[in-house]
């Protein structure tokens, strides 16, 4: 017998899965393309949730690690792509166009940036810690508008998708089953990280911060390890949905992307593994249908989201699976 | 010469700190009496710009529309303080983010759809246009110049009500002991309404302000929101000082970085180059002052614990 949260659990990445193959076969590759959107700010949530619901970190600056990892894919695809090194000195370093590649600079780049913000902001906490990731992503947004080697404030256009070995990326569902594939990858080291004893002892460190330094562990090495390993998957999804678009610029790095991040983990439910696909899928849906409907469709968001806030705590996932993750 | 233009950008970051100190002693106040974090404090900054182009176009006088950004501003903090924030003062700070980044959302839509797209303009008064002649050759914007004038005022009003006035006391007290004064018989709910209010109301203003010299557009909150952050972080929250000196070093530096950073590089670099260089590094200067004061002072220059 299957619990409600892995019932729920299947049926989110069946319907994931079936959409788009669905879309696929009727010839509708605009619906394949927003779902492929929706696994990859999934991706981006989950990388949010590891820091906000495993260690209860609110940080409003993810989209400094989602603005890198798609600017780590532009810059490198444009050096491939116009034949020119990114530098010359003190080796010569050139682009490249393969996505396993740019994923791997993603990553990494990525990790030592949530590196540097993370044990700068966790000299605090709270508050200050939300308003100091804040600061830090608005200052790599105001950074990519000012720099004009990469476009500055118009974005960097790639022509042509990067490519993955044995497949034609340029074809919708091709490029979604990287993608998917890519979520399951994610999910799967998520969920066995949170299971390890890194994972424990960060849940409870969140949890009773005294008693974890009783035990021996150091709390804040284990908050600055979650943090780093947050913003890498984050970094990640950047680098993927600059792909899908074929086009990166500043609003990757802006703050109301960090916020978006944040709505897609609340959405799904604080704490849940599944959840911040869930919010993201639920996010698009919600762009789609209420897109349509009117012009101004983030007054009714904005309205949705109170709700939740207010009336509703826990998202998608307290809602149908019950309230058994508790975030203090 | 050179130094003449040095004098007139060091008022013009002082006239940015001043404004950034309206925006950052409403946050700083609400956070400190009520312990809550408020991302919509920009979109009540907008408020009070859009009130103020909106009743300067109907009556075309300059003061009605400063006093509306104040009263509309004002309004529209109460509207939400008890609607909404109300709900959210012994909820947690996640909480407190989305649902005030929900009231962003909620504003900004509004006020595109009441007002459309495009930015509105609010001009200058005639009396303060031009500009007026200071000691030692300074030639200087009288509007800038009238900006720091209020603004000093405003701050000095201000530190006058908290150390001097009873409602000032009641709000010191609710600072340091919440569950206390409430137990004492003042109507808590009473002071935490009005401090919001207070709160949106400088902001509001500090918006018409700057809604004279820039353009009154949606999305224009958030950025001043965000440098107001910044000089919370730097001040210690919950510090009306710090909040001030903080403000003041952040105009200053951002003001003087953009100014003096250029000409730094233009020593070692062709022009061009060193412009580019100096604006990319400009644009981070502030950032980098919050990070240095982090890195000393994690509780921020006047932190109160």
């Amino acid at each position: 017998m299957m619990s409600k949260e892995a019932l729920l659990n299947t049926a989110l990445m069946a319907l994931l899965l079936l959409v788009p193959l669905g879309a696929w076969f009727a010839d509708e590759p605009f619906l394949i393309t927003l779902t492929t959107r929706a696994v990859i700010f999934g991706i981006a949530g989950i990388g949010l949730n590891f820091a906000l619901g495993l260690g209860g970190l609110v940080s409003l600056g993810h989209a400094a690690f989602f603005g890198l990892g798609g600017y780590v894919m532009g810059v490198l695809a444009y050096h491939a792509q116009t034949y020119t090194s990114l530098m010359t000195w003190p080796f010569e370093l050139p682009g490249t166009t393969a996505m396993t590649i740019i994923w791997l600079v993603a990553i990494c780049l990525s990790a030592l940036l949530a590196l540097g913000i993370g044990a700068l902001s966790l000299r605090t906490s709270g508050v200050y810690f939300i308003m100091i990731t804040l600061a830090f992503a608005q200052m790599l947004y105001y950074f990519a508008i000012s720099w004009p080697a990469y476009g500055g404030e118009d974005g960097l256009s790639i022509y042509v998708r990067n490519r993955f070995v044995g497949l034609n990326t340029m074809d919708p569902i091709q490029f979604f089953m990287v993608c998917y594939g890519l979520l399951l990858l994610v999910l799967g080291l998520v969920w066995a990280m949170a299971r390890s004893a890194f994972g424990l002892a960060l849940g409870a460190a969140r949890q009773n911060e005294e008693r974890v330094r009783a035990l021996g562990q150091k709390p804040q090495r284990l908050y600055l390890t979650a943090f780093v390993i947050s913003g890498a998957i984050t970094g990640l999804a950047g680098a993927l949905f600059a792909d899908l678009n074929r086009f990166v610029s500043p609003t990757m790095f802006s703050w109301q992307t960090s916020g978006e991040i944040m709505i897609f983990v609340i959405l799904g439910g604080v704490g849940r593994v599944f959840g911040p696909v869930a919010g993201a899928a639920l996010f698009i849906l919600l762009e789609y249908s209420l897109g349509g409907l009117s012009d101004y469709w983030h007054v009714y968001l904005g309205a949705i989201l109170l709700g939740v806030v207010l009336f509703a705590r826990g998202g998608i996932y307290g809602l149908i699976a019950g309230r058994e993750v508790a975030h203090d | 010469m050179s130094l003449v233009l040095f004098i007139e950008q060091v008022l013009n970051g002082l006239q940015f700190g001043v404004m950034l100190f309206l925006m950052a002693a409403g946050l700083t106040l609400v956070f400190g009496v009520m312990g809550l974090i408020n991302l919509a404090h920009g979109s009540l900054y907008m408020v009070g710009a859009f009130a103020a182009a909106a009743t300067a176009a109907a009556t075309g006088s300059f003061v009605l529309a400063l006093i509306a950004s104040l009263v509309f501003a004002a309004f529209a903090g109460v509207l939400i303080e008890v609607l909404v924030i109300r709900r959210l003062y012994e909820r947690d700070h996640l909480d407190q983010v989305l649902a005030t980044f929900a009231l962003i959302l909620i504003f900004s839509e509004g006020t595109r759809w009441l007002f459309g797209s495009f930015p509105l303009f609010l001009d200058k008064p005639d009396w303060l246009s031009g500009t007026v002649g200071l000691p030692f050759g300074i030639v200087y914007s009288r509007y800038r110049l009238a900006m720091i004038l209020v603004g000093l005022a405003v701050a000095v009003g201000l530190f006058w009500m908290i150390a001097k006035t009873r409602i000032g006391i009641r709000i010191r007290a609710g600072e340091n002991d919440r569950e206390m004064i409430a137990a004492l018989g003042v109507n808590i709910s009473l002071l935490h309404t009005f401090v919001f209010a207070l709160g949106a109301a400088l902001a509001g203003f500090a918006g018409a302000l700057i809604g004279a010299i820039q353009s009154v557009q949606v999305g224009m909150g958030e950025p001043v929101l965000i440098l107001a952050f910044v000089v919370i972080v730097i001040g210690g929250i919950g510090s009306i000082k710090g909040a001030f000196v903080g403000a003041l070093l952040v105009g200053l530096t951002d003001t003087l970085g953009r100014f003096l950073l250029p000409v730094l590089f233009r020593l070692a670099m062709e022009p061009s180059a060193a412009n580019a260089v100096g604006a990319s590094l400009a644009s981070m200067s502030i950032y980098l002052l919050m990070a240095g004061v982090l890195l000393f002072r994690p509780r921020g220059l006047f932190a109160s614990q």
